[in-house]
């Protein structure tokens, strides 16, 4: 069971490794600063759009909502508008809540047994998984955000305002942003639930370790080089608008570290494409919760419905003729 | 049967904690008790389907054809293309374990593989495998497999994926609580039909499949048997109500066609509900003059060719439009059923219509449009009937159903798959007066499975059944021992043939009903005489003691 986190974690020190040994041993700055971002970049875009385009290839022949609530029926009993909705409408507020909110994992309850005079399974419900989820993908969105203004010059207040409120809890300086100590919470939070969670450690794959290992390498790179060793923040945003403007430079003073956190967020990049990590653009796809419930009012057409071999009426009735006669039943054909 | 486990030896084995260890390398057990008998051959051959031949789960050698692996790997390919379901369900399961403890079949048994999740993974890993880059380029490294979680084709996986796909009810619980909405019911579904291109069927649905498709019901009963099974009834009922009830088969020109599982014509207590039916068809007729018939051609409603394949479900459903289209009636009235439901809701439109032979359903007597079927149009009784009493077309005498305690079992497929919540609730309530909900958790869109669905209802994996229903009768058991309910009303046929033999197991003393068994036992047909006895020729209450 180890092997499961441990190669992952070694994986992900080792790229840590490479690139801060790359930049402070061998000199490779244009390597890890220039070459590895692009073509990370490339591949993320490329494999993003690969992705979807195959699952958009695919056909959906089937209105198979799994509806959560009761259907639309007759006036006077109220439907469920979201949860069974019947109208794009009613579609769009059911994914938005799922896509913002995570509504479905609202719902999580933890089943429990217990063998005693009563021998009831209970259902409790279990907020953490949510908890620990929506901390982390927003989180993950205010730091990336924050991260634009190292992209565009000048900083758009938008960018600012966010800066503001995420540092909003002042505590010497530099200010502390609590997206980055949420991120980095909310990932060890998840990483202990893979690792001592029974049920979902042993669900668990090396492709599910590696990128928690590796979003709390980036996460603890970026804190690191923020409040300890405090990076040339100059020199960062010379070199990442020159990135940015196409106009690639090494600036002096950016250290192996910054290389180091620059390397394990192309690699997460390129590896979303190929990963499990595609289910930011899966979860708008699934048929299950982006389709209404109007298959009855509403005739949905299969793409590559066929015709089929049927046993019709007048088959039946010349196998079963005079025993329908006999018993009374009404026949097409009477001899 | 002797081997069969006692309730209290099964709940000592209730244990959610997962064995240690890699559940790649754990080779199946197939386990008496715990799976169904393969599919006879002659069963496959009515549907000329593909490797019909003897076999034993049992026997370490399938009988599979030589290039199976192949019929495998194309089938896949081909189902990835047709079904975005599949091919996104592959891809974005990031094993978050929501769904681990909400699969009926896990908490009775605790059998880690039957954690939706790892159900799914059974033939994920294989897709990792051929099909994901990675995967492809990870198989070729020593060890690399392990990396991406793949895992070549093999007997052994194959064995797990019949022994699994046919542990799972396809009651998409599951499928409720999860962010993507990854619906394992589709997993399975296409895992099954990947099976059934070896000929790796059981033969409880097997055999029901093929009598469908040829004497139009999944027992297999002729046209003349099925009208005895009524007339039987017309008897039953004429002895109880005084009144003749005879329905109306094949009639053309009748207003409305009437559909049911045949399991309510054939098994106890089903033929109860079948009794309701026909107790209301003929007030309504006396009352209001409406015209409805039964059909012993499309005298199946309950799909199993949905445990099948796609194209099987639409060969057994067609069968529903052409004999509308024959007899020429408007619309189309559906019994209570389950998986006949899903079929009707979710398949049958686009699969076998457009049904523009037939008028927008309208009740004629309320004038009430069923704006929610205008398409397919067909109605689910409930909401037919519901409609009826919203708008006191009914008469009942309440009375007849006070010594029953009721509370309601809402089945999967049309909890989940449709949203028919309220209406059997509400025509409950009209007929009685002691309702109790069981726990929040275990009803609606939560609601358990009765551990039986999905052609999984035989009698050699009896200790399946009772462990996958242990959740929905533990819920019963709640109620039964809070509130005395001693009725659990139900609007599936499946629930009506497997939810008896489960409260025998874990709650004696509750008995499963039809919810239109209940409104035809309160129904108070015109010209009837005093009744004395129930549906089920039990004293009606305070008829107790009229026989002494």
């Amino acid at each position: 069971m180890k092997q499961k986190y441990m190669l992952p974690l070694t994986g992900v020190f080792l790229l840590f490794l490479l690139a801060y040994a790359g930049v402070e041993g061998a000199g490779m700055q244009w390597f890890f600063g220039i070459v590895v971002p692009y073509a990370a970049v490339a591949a993320f875009i490329a494999g993003f759009i690969y992705r979807v385009m195959g699952w958009a290839a695919s056909a959906v022949p089937f209105r198979i909502p799994t509806t959560c609530g009761q259907q639309k029926s007759l006036p006077w009993i109220k439907q469920n508008r979201i949860d069974n909705p019947d109208t794009a409408a009613g579609v769009f507020v059911r994914m938005v809540l799922e896509i913002c909110a995570f509504r479905s994992l609202f719902r999580n309850t933890k089943a429990a047994f217990n063998r005693n005079e009563k021998n009831k399974i209970t259902y409790s419900w279990e907020i953490f998984l949510w908890v620990g989820a929506l901390a982390f993908h927003y989180a993950f969105l205010v730091v990336i955000l924050r991260h634009l203004r190292f992209f565009l010059n000048p900083v758009p207040v938008c960018v600012k305002a966010l800066e503001y409120l995420d540092g909003i809890i002042q505590i010497g300086l530099p200010g502390i942003f609590l997206s980055g100590i949420v991120l980095l919470a909310a990932t060890l939070f998840l990483l202990a639930r893979r690792i001592f969670d029974e049920k979902v450690s042993y669900i668990s794959l090396a492709a599910d370790y590696f990128p928690l290992f590796l979003i709390i390498g980036i996460a603890a790179t970026g804190i690191s080089m923020r409040y300890f060793t405090k990076v040339d923040i100059l020199g960062v945003k010379t070199f990442t608008m020159g990135l940015a403007t196409f106009h690639p430079v090494i600036p002096e003073g950016v250290g192996g570290l910054f290389y180091a956190h620059l390397f394990m967020v192309s690699v997460l990049l390129a590896y979303i494409p190929v990963s499990k990590l595609m289910h930011m653009a899966g979860v708008f796809l699934s048929p299950t919760r982006n389709m209404a419930n109007n298959n009855r009012m509403k005739r949905h057409i299969n793409p590559w419905n066929y015709a089929v071999e049927i046993h019709t009426y007048a088959q039946y009735e010349d196998h079963f003729r005079e025993k329908m006669i006999e018993a009374g039943l009404p026949v097409d054909k009477k001899e | 049967m002797a081997d069969e486990l006692k309730p209290d030896e099964l709940l000592d084995k209730v244990d959610y904690t997962p064995t240690s260890g890699s559940w790649m390398n754990t080779a199946v057990q197939i386990r008496p008790g715990m799976y169904c008998y393969a599919a006879k051959p002659e069963s496959l051959e009515t549907l000329s389907a593909p490797n019909a031949r003897q076999w034993n789960p049992l026997d370490k050698d399938w009988k599979l054809p030589e290039n199976w692996q192949q019929i495998i790997h194309e089938g896949i390919k081909d189902r990835l293309e047709k079904f975005r379901t599949f091919k996104i369900f592959m891809d974005v399961c990031v094993r978050c374990g929501a769904c681990a403890d909400k699969c009926h079949f896990f908490l009775g048994t605790g059998d880690p593989k039957n954690m939706p999740v790892l159900r799914a993974e059974l033939l994920r890993s294989v897709y990792r495998n051929d099909f994901t880059t990675v995967g492809k380029i990870l198989s070729k490294v020593p060890g690399g497999d392990r990396l991406a979680g793949g895992r070549p084709m093999t007997v052994d996986v194959l064995k797990e994926w019949w022994y699994y796909f046919f542990q799972c009810s396809e009651c998409r619980r599951c499928s409720v609580f999860c962010p993507y909405g990854i619906d394992t019911a589709e997993i399975t579904i296409m895992g099954r039909e990947l099976l059934n291109l070896l000929g790796l069927n059981i033969d409880w649905i097997a055999t029901p499949v093929s009598n469908c498709y040829q004497t139009g019901n999944h027992l297999g009963i002729q046209p003349h048997a099925f009208k005895d099974m009524l007339d039987f009834f017309t008897e039953d009922l004429e002895e109880i109500t005084g009144v003749n009830v005879a329905p109306q088969f094949n009639k053309k020109g009748a207003d409305i066609l009437f559909i049911t599982p045949s399991g309510d014509v054939f098994a106890d207590p089903g033929t109860y509900t079948c009794q309701g039916y026909m107790v209301l068809f003929k007030y309504l007729k006396d009352k209001y003059n409406l015209d409805v018939t039964w059909s012993t051609y499309a005298s199946e409603g309950g799909n199993f060719g949905f445990f099948t394949s796609h194209e099987t479900m639409k060969r057994l459903n067609a069968k529903m439009y052409a004999e509308a289209k024959r007899l020429g009636v408007k619309w189309i009235l559906g019994g209570e059923c389950g998986h006949m439901w899903r079929v009707i809701n979710q398949y049958m439109d686009t699969m076998n219509g457009p049904a523009d032979f037939l008028e927008e359903p309208v009740n004629p007597i309320t004038g009430t449009k069923f704006e929610n079927s205008k398409s397919t149009k067909m109605v689910h009784i409930t909401e037919f009937t519901a409609d009826l009493i919203k708008h006191n077309k009914l008469e009942f005498d309440k009375s007849r159903n006070s010594n029953r305690i009721i509370t309601f079992h809402d089945s999967c497929n049309p909890a989940r798959g449709m949203g028919l919540l309220e209406e059997p609730r509400y025509c409950i309530k009209a007929v009685c007066d002691n309702f109790f909900e069981m726990p929040e958790n275990t009803i609606r869109e939560q609601t358990f499975c009765c551990g039986s669905g999905a052609g999984l209802n035989a009698g050699e994996n009896i200790e399946l059944r009772m462990a996958g229903g242990l959740p929905r009768a533990n819920a019963v058991k709640f109620v039964h021992d809070k509130f005395n309910v001693n009725t659990l009303a139900t609007i599936c046929a499946i629930d009506r043939a497997a939810l008896p033999a489960l409260c025998e197991y874990w709650v004696p003393e509750v008995e499963v009903y039809g919810v239109h068994e209940l409104i035809g036992n309160a129904l108070i047909l015109p010209g009837e005489k005093k009744r004395t006895t129930d549906l089920r020729m039990e004293p009606l209450p305070g008829m107790e003691d009229d026989d002494e």
